[in-house]
């Protein structure tokens, strides 16, 4: 492996294209499958189905059962509707630091005794365009900063996180709101067809990312900025434009988080969210969208959320600490993001 | 092959291959360099020039073939083997730390160190010596790298290769970021190494180049050497071209057609200046017409270009195409007026190298094959195949990954970006930088092609003799000003140079 020790070498290794491509020339239509999205996810699942089996083994009916099934995925799915948002950002190599306490403080600012009085008077949906405008507003925040202040993401947002954190503490007075809506607990606690509706924003949101990455010129700019920024720029996009409605959609699917958070805990507090924002990009980049941007994948990020909350779900089974958790997770994210790259190079060459 | 038995042969490469996942890069190469020559390395993009290089630094292993050091059969295992056998190669990409000193760069992994501990003062000294053998004692050991430019930089690279125990240099395009006046120097240097014995293997597409500095050259197509050894002095150019590209290259700019006098002038530019980097520059451009601005690197040809784009903001001046006024250091009111730019830096400024190629042609354009801001990747690569066709893309697959393409077909993809939608200006920074003499005259034709349909042409570039060959008016530059205006039939390069020089020097 003698190519490894070169940066010669790596720097004109080339990447597989994000969307696969047609087969249009025979003999490489199966390598570029299998070294594009396609070959990559397979990796994923297959990682996906060893911890099954694994629970399986360890813990047996308990972990099999339909319940459980759904309680990994209810788990997965407001960490999961974070990183849908999370990709797109880091797609176009920018991060977002602060999802974990906006979040947090839309739970708070859309619990607040006044907004509860006045949803009571209208509709719970206002508690909903509350969590949702808190979030847009604190993206919107983000991406000027970032944007036309040229502040770097990891600084901008990193202010972001301690920022709407303090603001949430103060509005809360650092005590937990509790949701006492009924329309807003019925709607967040209710079952459609078997599965909870947190299981269907999920879904719902993955999909319309996916859609949104992948089928839109909204999608295309972000993987061209993410590419090649300059070359983004001299084609006629407008960068700065676009930089803040990435923020501001990271923050919209925060927005939908709290919903999601209010519904599963029935409370509002500042302390909701706390270091999601590490796990969110743990799952973006394990799940194979380029941390430095250019490649991004939604159904990626959906496998990398779902191996998390699988990996915590066998471990709490079987009555291991959070902290053997934690120290699993990180030897997980280093082998993931090691054999990611591998994939990555394979094929690559330069003439 | 010619074989000359006065020298001994230093390397000896024979029928090395090479693949990449059954994409063939070296069919088998013959290189034989002796001590104190400098050995040319000629072939197109895409002929396996680089993968050869990497074969001889040790970055990639040979699937066969032989090859011989100093008399011995040796492998290079890896870039460090290479070093230790005394192979030192200067990349194009320049492979010096910013950051570091002359003196720390040029001893970069194998420090002058005790225990551990750094011995600065020795290693200063060193570097010092190291830097006037090279003819560059005013460049102090302690400045760092990051102030000095490329040229300078190239020097430090070559000290780098001088502070062990090199025998051969490989040099990857060294000229490619130097101006004239540093390309001599770069060449004295080059005499100063052959005649102290150390061989040079270099590489360029510059013709003009390897006639003054080379004494033998092989010439690589295709992955094969399509000639080993030739020398220089008896080898004329037409049958290098024929060797390099397979073909015969009859004349290599289009000829010249006039421009109808009633052509209604598309772009013009008033007054247009950026305080620091050019002071106001009037012209005008008819469709059909093709205008050049001749220049030095430095002397703010690209900076006008881009300001004309909105790429930079203007101080002053204005910018209107087809009589509608653009709006200032707005590129996309530039690219909705109709105007197109070929940025100078390909890679870095142009192109997605990892997105597949009709993406970047529609890079510009994908919002307009787009219904609700839904994309239609269908119609994108239908209109890019359209391109692809007409512009003789290579290979014509909308869907190959753009880095695998030669320097030639990226250019026309950036080329192809503006013609999808229908341009009527086109502003060409360095449209021919890293093509090779082949493709280049294709790229000659298609700009002439361009014209002729109507657009207007605003081209930029290093090489005198490509504005004047394709230009029909000329703007030369110099230190951010116009010195002149004029027919490119009224001027050659003499003419150009000798103004470029008073300009400068005034």
């Amino acid at each position: 492996m003698s190519e490894q020790n070169s940066t010669v070498a790596i720097a004109t290794t080339a990447r597989p294209s994000p969307t696969g491509g047609a087969p249009s020339s025979p003999p490489s239509a199966l390598k570029r499958m299998m070294g594009g999205s396609a070959g990559r996810n397979l990796g994923l699942v297959i990682a996906l189905a060893l911890l099954v089996v694994v629970g399986a083994i360890t813990a047996g009916d308990r972990f099999l059962t339909v319940d459980n099934m759904l309680t990994i995925i209810r788990f997965a799915s407001i960490i999961g509707v974070i990183s849908i948002g999370m990709t797109f950002v880091i797609t176009a190599g920018g991060i977002d630091l602060s999802v974990g306490s906006v979040m947090g403080l839309a739970t708070v600012v859309s619990t607040l005794t006044a907004v509860q009085l006045a949803a009571t008077q209208t509709s719970w949906l206002l508690m909903v365009l509350i969590a949702l405008g808190v979030g847009m507003a604190a993206g919107y925040i983000n991406g000027v900063v970032i944007a036309y202040g040229n502040v770097v993401a990891f600084m901008a947002t990193l202010a972001m996180l301690v920022g709407a954190r303090g603001l949430a503490e103060l509005l809360s007075n650092r005590q937990t709101q509790i949701v006492n809506n009924s329309g807003f607990l019925s709607f967040t606690r209710a079952d459609l067809l078997g599965v909870p509706v947190l299981i269907w924003i999920f879904v719902v949101v993955a999909a319309a990312g996916w859609f949104l990455l992948n089928r839109t010129t909204f999608g295309r700019r972000t993987v061209a900025i993410g590419g090649n920024r300059e070359a983004a720029r001299l084609a006629g996009i407008n960068v700065k434009r676009h930089t803040v409605y990435l923020y501001v959609l990271s923050g919209f699917t925060c927005g939908i988080a709290a919903i999601m958070m209010l519904g599963r805990t029935t409370a509002g507090t500042s302390t909701h969210g706390t270091l999601y924002e590490l796990d969110a990009i743990a799952a973006v980049v394990v799940g194979g969208t380029l941390l430095i941007g250019g490649r991004g994948t939604i159904v990626g990020t959906v496998l990398g959320v779902l191996i998390f909350s699988t990996l915590t779900n066998v471990f709490t089974q079987n009555n291991l600490s959070t902290s053997v958790q934690a120290v699993a997770k990180g030897v997980i994210i280093v082998v993931a993001v090691l054999l990611q790259q591998k994939f990555a190079s394979r094929g690559g060459k330069s003439t | 092959m010619i074989e000359d038995d006065h020298s001994p042969s230093l390397l000896d490469v024979r029928q090395i291959t090479k693949s990449f996942a059954g994409v063939t890069a070296l069919a088998g190469v013959d290189l034989t360099v002796r001590a104190g020559e400098v050995h040319c390395v000629l072939g197109q993009n895409g002929a396996g020039k680089s993968t050869l290089i990497k074969t001889l630094s040790g970055v990639y292993q040979p699937d066969g073939g032989t090859i011989h050091w100093q008399g011995r059969a040796t492998t290079i295992a890896s870039p460090v083997a290479a070093l230790a056998l005394g192979i030192a190669t200067m990349y194009q990409e320049l492979d010096v730390v910013d950051g570091l000193t002359v003196a720390e760069n040029i001893f970069l992994g194998h420090e002058n160190a005790t225990g551990g501990v750094l011995r600065v003062a020795s290693a200063n000294r060193e570097a010092a010596a190291l830097m006037a053998r090279l003819g560059h004692a005013a460049i102090s050991p302690r400045t760092e790298v990051g102030s000095l430019s490329a040229a300078n930089k190239q020097i430090v690279s070559m000290a780098r290769a001088l502070s062990r125990d090199t025998k051969l240099i490989i040099m990857d395009e060294p000229s490619a970021v130097l101006d004239s006046e540093e390309v001599k120097n770069l060449f004295r240097v080059v005499r100063e190494l052959t005649e102290s014995g150390i061989a040079v293997i270099y590489i360029s597409h510059r013709l003009e180049e390897i006639r003054q500095i080379g004494d033998r050259i092989t010439v690589i197509k295709d992955g094969r050497s399509t000639a080993s050894g030739l020398a220089v002095a008896h080898t004329p150019t037409p049958e290098l071209i024929r060797l390099m590209t397979g073909r015969d290259v009859a004349n290599v700019f289009p000829a010249r057609v006039p421009v109808p006098t009633d052509s209604p002038v598309v772009l013009e530019i008033e007054g247009l200046s950026v305080r620091g980097l050019f002071s106001p520059v009037d012209f005008a451009v008819r469709a059909g017409e093709i205008v050049g601005l001749a220049g030095l690197v430095g002397s703010g040809r690209s900076e006008i270009l881009e300001t004309v784009y909105g790429a930079r903001r203007a101080t002053t001046g204005l910018v209107r195409v087809a009589g509608t006024t653009l709006r200032n250091g707005s590129v996309n009111g530039a690219v909705a007026a109709g105007v197109g730019l070929s940025p100078e830096e390909r890679k870095s400024q142009g192109l997605l190298l990892d997105e597949p190629v009709f993406k970047n042609i529609t890079l510009a354009t994908f919002g307009r094959f787009a219904l609700g801001g839904m994309l239609n990747d269908r119609r994108e690569r239908a209109a890019a195949a359209e391109q692809i066709s007409s512009l003789e893309l290579r290979p014509a697959d909308p869907d190959q990954l753009t880095r695998t393409l030669s320097g030639g077909n990226q250019q026309k993809i950036l080329l192809a970006r503006w013609l999808v939608h229908g341009t009527r200006v086109l502003l060409l920074d360095e449209p021919t930088r890293g093509v090779d003499v082949g493709a280049r005259a294709e790229i000659y034709s298609l700009i002439r092609r361009l014209a002729a349909a109507g657009n207007a042409i605003v081209i930029v570039s290093s090489e005198i003799e490509e504005v004047l060959g394709l230009a029909d008016r000329v703007l030369v530059v110099a230190d951010g000003r116009v010195l002149t205006t004029t027919n490119t039939t009224d001027i050659d390069e003499h003419g150009v140079l000798d103004l470029v020089m008073k300009g400068s020097a005034a």
